[in-house]
């Protein structure tokens, strides 16, 4: 009697995944980043949100960018098993089902845009349902696996934080945080293209066409070194632009004249490196470069507002 | 009538009250942050 049989296939497994699974699945240190450049572009605005409707912005932000990563993980647990630096996350080591990963992604994206639209105003809410849309959608399924520009035009979705932090405080979108944006966007290519070069085998055999993988090595130490003299200027910009003061632009200055430091060290590691510790060392600093920047700016803005100072 | 009953073992058991738990502190949270955020908006039309 096949309608009485018990079925304990996989459809009745029991699931084994605990609480932490799933804040795994928020990918935690991308989010901490969100949190950081969405307060700085809050915070950056000329309208100041009241202090409780700010942090449950900034959560509502982070939650959007934790649900972005959950959509991820659930799209590329394929990929993910495959890679050293993957292999452990939920999906892959088998704690969380896709299917659960996938669900908890899509509520937490519908639960994060309408609190942000309901509590703050809804430009905010829109840009952050459009960059939950960028990352799963056009970066996860479709660029990740089929351009080495994936991270490029990818990088958009990391970039948008400053943008929604600023309009969720003052319910537009301004220069200022256009510039925010443009510093993440510039700088994730060179970030990302670091960590491909020693991390190219990981990459080979997932079959994610990352820059090194299609274009080669030296093209990408030259595409790296070219991003570096690009992001290096427009660090500065927003005190040349007269958003930021001089200690600021100094701070921005010294900041980016490291990353080409860095980068220019990469350029010349030679083609028999497979240590490639210049990349790692790159890595290592684009992080570093990117807290700096962030910090120097939200500094900058605190210390102007405290003394009234602006565009010294 | 047969009955299937699945027995859970205790790492099961300690998963899902491990998911349960988040699950309610999740919950109260949004209560708690709705009824303050609408108090809030009610007394300070800043956002």
């Amino acid at each position: 009697m096949a309608l009485l049989e018990p079925t304990r296939s996989d459809e009745t497994q029991l699931s084994e995944a605990v609480a932490g699974d799933y804040l795994e699945l928020l990918k935690p240190r991308v989010m901490s980043l969100v949190v950081f450049t969405a307060f700085v572009g809050m915070v950056a605005a000329p309208v100041l949100p009241h202090p409780f409707l700010a942090v449950v912005a900034i959560m509502a932000v982070a939650a959007g960018a934790g649900a972005s990563g959950a959509l991820n993980m659930w799209y590329d647990a394929d990929i993910d098993a495959v890679m050293s630096r993957t292999s452990r996350r939920p999906i892959p080591a088998g704690r969380v089902r896709p299917g659960e990963a996938l669900s908890f992604g899509l509520v937490l994206s519908v639960l994060s845009v309408m609190t942000l639209g309901v509590l703050a105003n809804w430009l905010a809410a829109a840009l952050l349902a459009f960059t939950i849309f960028f990352y799963a959608v056009i970066y996860t399924m479709w660029l990740k696996r089929s351009t080495p520009q994936n991270i490029v035009i990818g990088g958009a979705a990391g970039a948008f934080p400053p943008i929604i932090g600023w309009a969720a405080a003052t319910g537009t979108v301004s220069l200022e945080s256009i510039i925010l944006f443009l510093i993440i966007f510039l700088w994730t290519p060179p970030h990302f293209w670091a960590l491909a070069l020693f991390k190219a085998g990981d990459y080979e055999r997932a079959g994610v066409p990352m820059m090194p993988n299609v274009a080669g090595e030296a093209s990408t130490r030259r595409q790296i070194f070219a991003y570096s003299l690009l992001i290096a200027p427009v660090g500065v910009l927003p005190w040349a632009l007269g958003y930021a003061s001089l200690g600021y632009g100094l701070v921005s200055a010294a900041l980016g004249a490291g990353f080409v430091w860095y980068a220019w060290r990469v350029l010349v590691m030679p083609d028999e490196d497979r240590k490639m510790k210049p990349a790692k060392a790159l890595f290592g600093y684009s992080l570093l470069y990117l807290f700096g920047i962030f910090a120097a700016f939200l500094a900058d803005v605190l210390i102007s507002r405290a003394f009234g100072l602006a565009g010294i | 009538m047969m009955h299937e009953r699945i027995e859970l073992t205790e790492q099961q058991k300690r998963a899902r009250r491990s998911r349960s738990l988040a699950i309610g502190l999740g919950l109260a949270a949004l209560v708690v942050i709705f009824y303050i955020a609408t108090i809030v908006k009610f007394v300070n039309h800043t956002m």
